[in-house]
């Protein structure tokens, strides 16, 4: 599989990094080098295996479903770049 | 009572317990001794008034017969773990100025052991490197030098600043964490000790996450016994992360008794790379032989898909990186690029990561970003966990076998030169892991032990790995190696 400046485009776009037109060709390259380094994968039979979701056996942990935190407001927002009136603020989303 | 700053949590405990120097003495010792190691760019946010507030209250009770056993040691901590009220960027910039309003746990079990925290400690950014040279603070500098060349070099990474520290003696012990070999690696370049526990022993609640099955803490100290006494202060449940084991910690020091006697050591075959130097051979036929010595079994072992450990991770550990990162976005904290008119949302979250991450951290979340991607998922990522079913299981039929314990060298070479590996492409850093990551990706504990020179006077590391939740055990066996190495090197004082 190779990436073209497109493709690193695409990816550019998809992780919401914005990446200047004549930086892609060497970040294509990059992303060639990495992903020639991971075809070796193919060369495993993974016929039958299982597809890993936790490394140790235990069974996730439940808790009751109620509420136990909440009224933080001030400082949920202490680290906010831009707070105001008790929100986050961001550029308009929507005309 | 002069260089406080050298001594090991063990000594400096018991010199407390008997009066014969106080927290505040220690503390003082360090802070002075960082304020003078400007050079090793190590510490990158001082604590110096709240180090000598927790000293005080660690000299009051101490006058108790109560007192923890960390009570009173200085430590630094690892930019990554969120730290109330004080700066925790996890060497990025689009962390910048974030003080988080809470504690993690590991950090929260050292304080209520009594350790003082004398400040936060350089990183590669997000934990992703293996040279520190990816810090938005700069390089951490080792204090290790090629014989009388003064070229600089690394203290490994990513917890290349914790290295660093605790090899020149700026904090008695340091907490570091370890996704792909971030603990050991940087351990065996410094000559010091550094333990990754099985998954799951520490809570990673509040450590800002690179990639979550894989990442855990742990100590990086000046000696065996040190990482025992201060593993059991980090580890333990906690509710507040689902992955956390709800097992007893044992007093792991208690375990060190020395005796290895009829112990089954496993030598891997595949760990023989092509191009590996001398040294690094010399030194493993040594470790094995001083095992041998000391009364353990040595049986050749198998683990064949070791091969596929590094690409496999560098699916898996990007895959997961790129999901973590997507918080940061430059509205609940850190960074928010400065937008022109007209940006809309879209360019705000595009140009606060453009300049808030680096570029190998850019690099990393955008190959997870493929390998996650509609029409790749399966032929990337669902293969590479598969193979991360493999790799485990390799390691349980060696286990299965009756093996206790696995030796293998901790990285292929010594420290290399800061700015040496610039021009190499990407996947020659990642080599350096290729010894460690397949710990991560079974979710056993590992620990490098220093355990010898390399002819131009650089440390280098024996590792060791165990069974899952036998971390006592595996620090007993360490204990043994120590002992026989009879590693006590340290670097000239040349910052």
């Amino acid at each position: 599989m190779s990436i073209d400046q497109n493709t690193a485009a695409k990816v550019a776009k998809l992780a919401r990094i914005k990446v200047e037109d004549d930086a892609l060709p060497a970040l294509a390259d990059e992303f060639n080098t990495i992903l020639g380094f991971i075809e070796q994968l193919n060369e495993v039979d993974v016929e039958g295996v299982e597809p890993m979701t936790s490394v140790t056996p235990q069974r996730l942990k439940r808790r009751e479903d109620v509420v136990n935190d909440g009224n933080q407001q001030p400082k949920v927002l202490s680290n906010a770049p831009d707070a105001r009136e008790g929100f986050f603020a961001v550029p308009k989303v929507m005309e | 009572m002069t260089d406080l700053n050298k001594l090991g949590l063990a000594e400096a405990r018991d010199l407390l317990r008997k009066g014969e120097t106080t927290s505040v003495e220690l503390t003082q010792s360090c802070l002075t001794a960082i304020d003078a190691a400007g050079a090793l760019n190590a510490f990158v946010h001082k604590t110096p008034e709240l180090a000598m507030e927790r000293a005080k209250a660690a000299d009051e009770r101490l006058k108790g017969d109560d007192a923890p056993a960390m009570c009173g040691l200085p430590i630094g901590i690892k930019d990554l773990f969120c730290t109330k009220g004080v700066d925790s960027q996890a060497g990025s910039r689009i962390l910048e100025g974030f003080k988080p309003e809470y504690e993690s746990t590991v950090s929260q079990n050292l304080i209520d052991n009594g350790a003082v925290m004398l400040g936060k400690l350089n990183m590669d950014e997000f934990a992703m490197g293996s040279s520190n040279e990816t810090s938005v603070y700069g390089n951490a500098v080792s204090p290790w030098r090629r014989g009388n060349d003064d070229a600089e070099l690394t203290p490994g990474g990513s917890s290349g600043g914790s290295a660093s520290a605790v090899a020149a003696d700026l904090c008695l012990a340091a907490t570091g964490t370890d996704t792909g070999g971030s603990i050991r690696q940087p351990a065996a370049f410094t000559g010091t000790v550094g333990i990754k526990p099985t998954y799951g022993r520490c809570s990673r609640w509040g450590v800002v996450a690179f990639a979550s099955s894989l990442d855990q803490a742990g100590p990086m100290t000046k000696s065996v016994r040190d990482a025992a006494i201060m593993l059991e202060a980090m580890c333990g449940h906690d509710v507040k992360d689902s992955t956390s084991a709800d097992l007893a910690v044992p007093n792991f020091e208690a375990m060190l008794t020395g005796d290895i006697k009829g112990k089954k050591i496993g030598i891997p075959k595949e760990y023989r790379m092509d191009g590996m130097p001398g040294e690094i051979e010399q030194l493993w036929a040594d470790g094995t032989a001083m095992l041998k010595a000391a009364g353990a079994e040595i049986v050749d072992i198998s683990l064949p898909h070791t091969k596929y450990a590094l690409p496999a991770y560098y699916v898996i550990a990007p895959a997961e990186a790129s999901s973590n990162l997507a918080r940061y976005d430059g509205v609940r904290y850190g960074h928010r690029a400065t937008l022109e008119a007209g940006d809309g949302i879209t360019e705000m979250y595009e140009k606060t990561r453009a300049e808030g991450f680096g570029h190998e951290v850019q690099r990393r979340v955008m190959i997870g970003t493929y390998v996650l991607s509609a029409g790749f998922y399966d032929a990337y990522y669902n293969r590479a966990r598969r193979v991360r079913t493999l790799i485990k299981k390799d390691f349980e039929d060696v286990f299965a076998a009756g093996v206790d314990a696995i030796l293998t060298p901790a990285t292929p070479s010594a420290a290399f030169g800061l700015g040496e590996m610039t021009d190499a492409d990407p996947v020659q850093m990642y080599l350096n892991d290729v010894f460690t990551v397949t710990v991560n990706l079974a979710g056993l504990p590992g620990i490098s032990v220093p355990a010898g020179l390399d002819a131009q006077g650089l440390p280098l590391g024996l590792q060791l790995i165990g069974k899952p939740w036998e971390e006592g055990d595996l620090l007993n066996t360490a204990y043994a190696l120590e002992a026989a190495a009879g590693f006590v090197a340290k670097p000239g004082k040349w910052w």
